[in-house]
């Protein structure tokens, strides 16, 4: 027997590490299938499955669109802003109208932390959490990790730092969540202001000095700077921002080893990371998006198959 | 639990050699042939039929693959979670002769599947199936073998098991009954 010890993906918190193996082995199986000259394979084709976006998303929604259809569920869409959420109906409303309308599963994107724990304990279906506020992410966090294995052989044991706007990152706090069950080394590196309160509590720890971050590192992840998220100033400016936590060939070149370069997109380019770092061989920013299809292939498989 | 032994090691050996000899009759050198492993359990026949064609009747190129039916199956969520193996097709069977092959032939649904997984690889000029055992009376579809090893009567609450060598230590085949 091989399930998952979950009936909804909520958090990476959530998980143990035998259902993270279980989820890569079964996206390797994926990555197979979507390289084959015909990518579709018929298993979820009595499950209906909704995705239901109140946050922009490009690249998440997509993906999850693309392993649904892959696995040949049928599939809706529906985004916040061309909907009655803005004649005032609540959330439970809102999806238990789509539920009664036969849909098994739930893929959620919300601008608040919670609010897919809050929809699985109200509503009838599987949910899958595509990112809550600055909470978590989980998917994101597992294709993330299955490309460092697919890159290095291995997660557990290497040394992974994750830099910048950590404070307002749901990319940072599931990745330290997952790397963490699966035995790696974690720093994040950022500016004081970008950094929250207490984040050691979590076995990770803190340098403010990116050089000496990447002197130590195998993979440094690369996060966007939120500004949509900052109410207020947390660094001076972009420019200073660049100067201090932006990686450029340069400063990868005076490394003394070659480090794998990541980034959840979307990038800024020139901000975190200069074009010709996104674009180089040490980048895997582009599998981490067909990785990206596997993994929620994956993720969706193995909770629809706890369906009753 | 009761298991009396439906077949040894020898007579495994020696079906093992009129199966390869009854493919070699139909397909001679191979050229356009593919032998297509049912995963798991049928890995295993296929490659011990592979090298005995190989080493003993020198039959070059066998084009060999396994073929996972897991994604493929018609009762997702109506039983057990059986985990994925690994499909290894390292051709497209477009305009090939393609022969299925498994341990045991029962109701009939794995080749099913099968039929549809294979048509991810392209459209085979035909398909054959070859079966260890093959279970009388007991198929949902209308599917049959094209070679059998041995036709075997057993009820439903009865399982065959087929044990390799090179798997579970010896080529043994049980019947066993609950």
């Amino acid at each position: 027997m091989s399930e998952l010890s979950v009936d909804h993906l909520l958090g990476i918190k959530y998980l143990n590490k035998k259902d993270i193996e279980l989820i890569f082995e079964t996206a390797d199986h994926f990555k197979e299938v979507i390289n084959r000259s015909i990518k579709k394979v018929p298993t979820l084709r009595d499950i209906t499955i909704a995705n239901i976006f109140f946050e922009n998303s490009t690249r998440t929604r997509l993906s999850f669109e693309l392993a649904e259809k892959r696995l040949s569920a049928d599939v809706v869409n529906f985004s916040a802003g061309q909907s009655s959420v803005k004649k005032g109906e609540t959330l439970i409303d809102t999806v238990n109208n789509i539920l009664s309308m036969k849909v098994d599963m739930v893929v959620m994107r919300h601008p608040n932390p919670g609010a897919g724990i809050f929809l699985s304990k109200h509503v009838k279906a599987a949910i899958v959490n595509a990112g809550d506020g600055a909470h978590e992410h989980p998917t994101q966090a597992l294709l993330d990790s299955f490309s460092i294995r697919e890159k290095l052989g291995d997660v557990g044991g290497k040394n992974v730092v994750i830099v910048g706007d950590i404070l307002h990152s749901r990319v940072a706090l599931s990745n330290i969540f997952a790397l963490k069950l699966q035995g790696a080394n974690v720093k994040v590196c950022g500016p004081r202001t970008l950094i929250p309160k207490h984040i050691e509590s979590l076995g990770v720890t803190v340098e403010t000095d990116l050089r000496k971050a990447l002197q130590w590192c195998d993979v440094a992840n690369m996060l966007r700077v939120q500004n949509e998220r900052m109410d207020i100033s947390y660094f001076p400016s972009t420019r200073e921002y660049t100067q201090q936590f932006g990686v450029n060939k340069e400063l990868l070149d005076s490394l003394d080893k070659q480090i794998v370069i990541m980034h959840p997109g979307p990038i800024n380019r020139g901000v975190e990371i200069t074009s010709d770092v996104a674009d180089s061989d040490q980048s895997i920013i582009l599998h981490q998006v067909e990785n990206g299809v596997a993994v929620r292939m994956a993720v969706l498989y193995l909770l629809a198959s706890k369906i009753k | 639990m009761s298991q009396k032994v439906l077949l040894t090691s020898k007579e495994i050996n020696i079906i093992l050699h009129r199966l390869a000899c009854q493919l070699l009759e139909n397909h001679l050198d191979f050229t356009d042939t593919a032998l297509i492993g049912i995963q798991p359990r049928g890995v295993f026949l296929a490659e011990r039929l592979a090298k005995i064609l190989k080493q003993e009747y020198e039959v070059k190129n066998i084009s060999l693959g396994f073929l996972d039916i897991t994604f493929f199956r018609d009762d997702f969520g109506r039983g057990e979670i059986l985990k994925a193996n690994t499909t290894k097709m390292d051709f497209l069977v477009e305009d090939k002769k393609v022969v299925f092959i498994d341990d045991v032939l029962y109701t009939g649904r794995s080749i099913r599947a099968a039929l549809t997984a294979i048509q991810s690889f392209g459209r085979p000029k035909n398909i054959e199936l070859l079966t260890l055992i093959d279970r009388r009376f007991s198929r949902h579809l209308p599917i049959q073998p094209n070679y059998r090893g041995r036709q075997v009567d057993a009820i439903n609450n009865e399982k065959v098991k087929v044990m390799w060598e090179e798997n579970d230590g010896e080529d043994i085949v049980y019947l066993v009954s609950k």
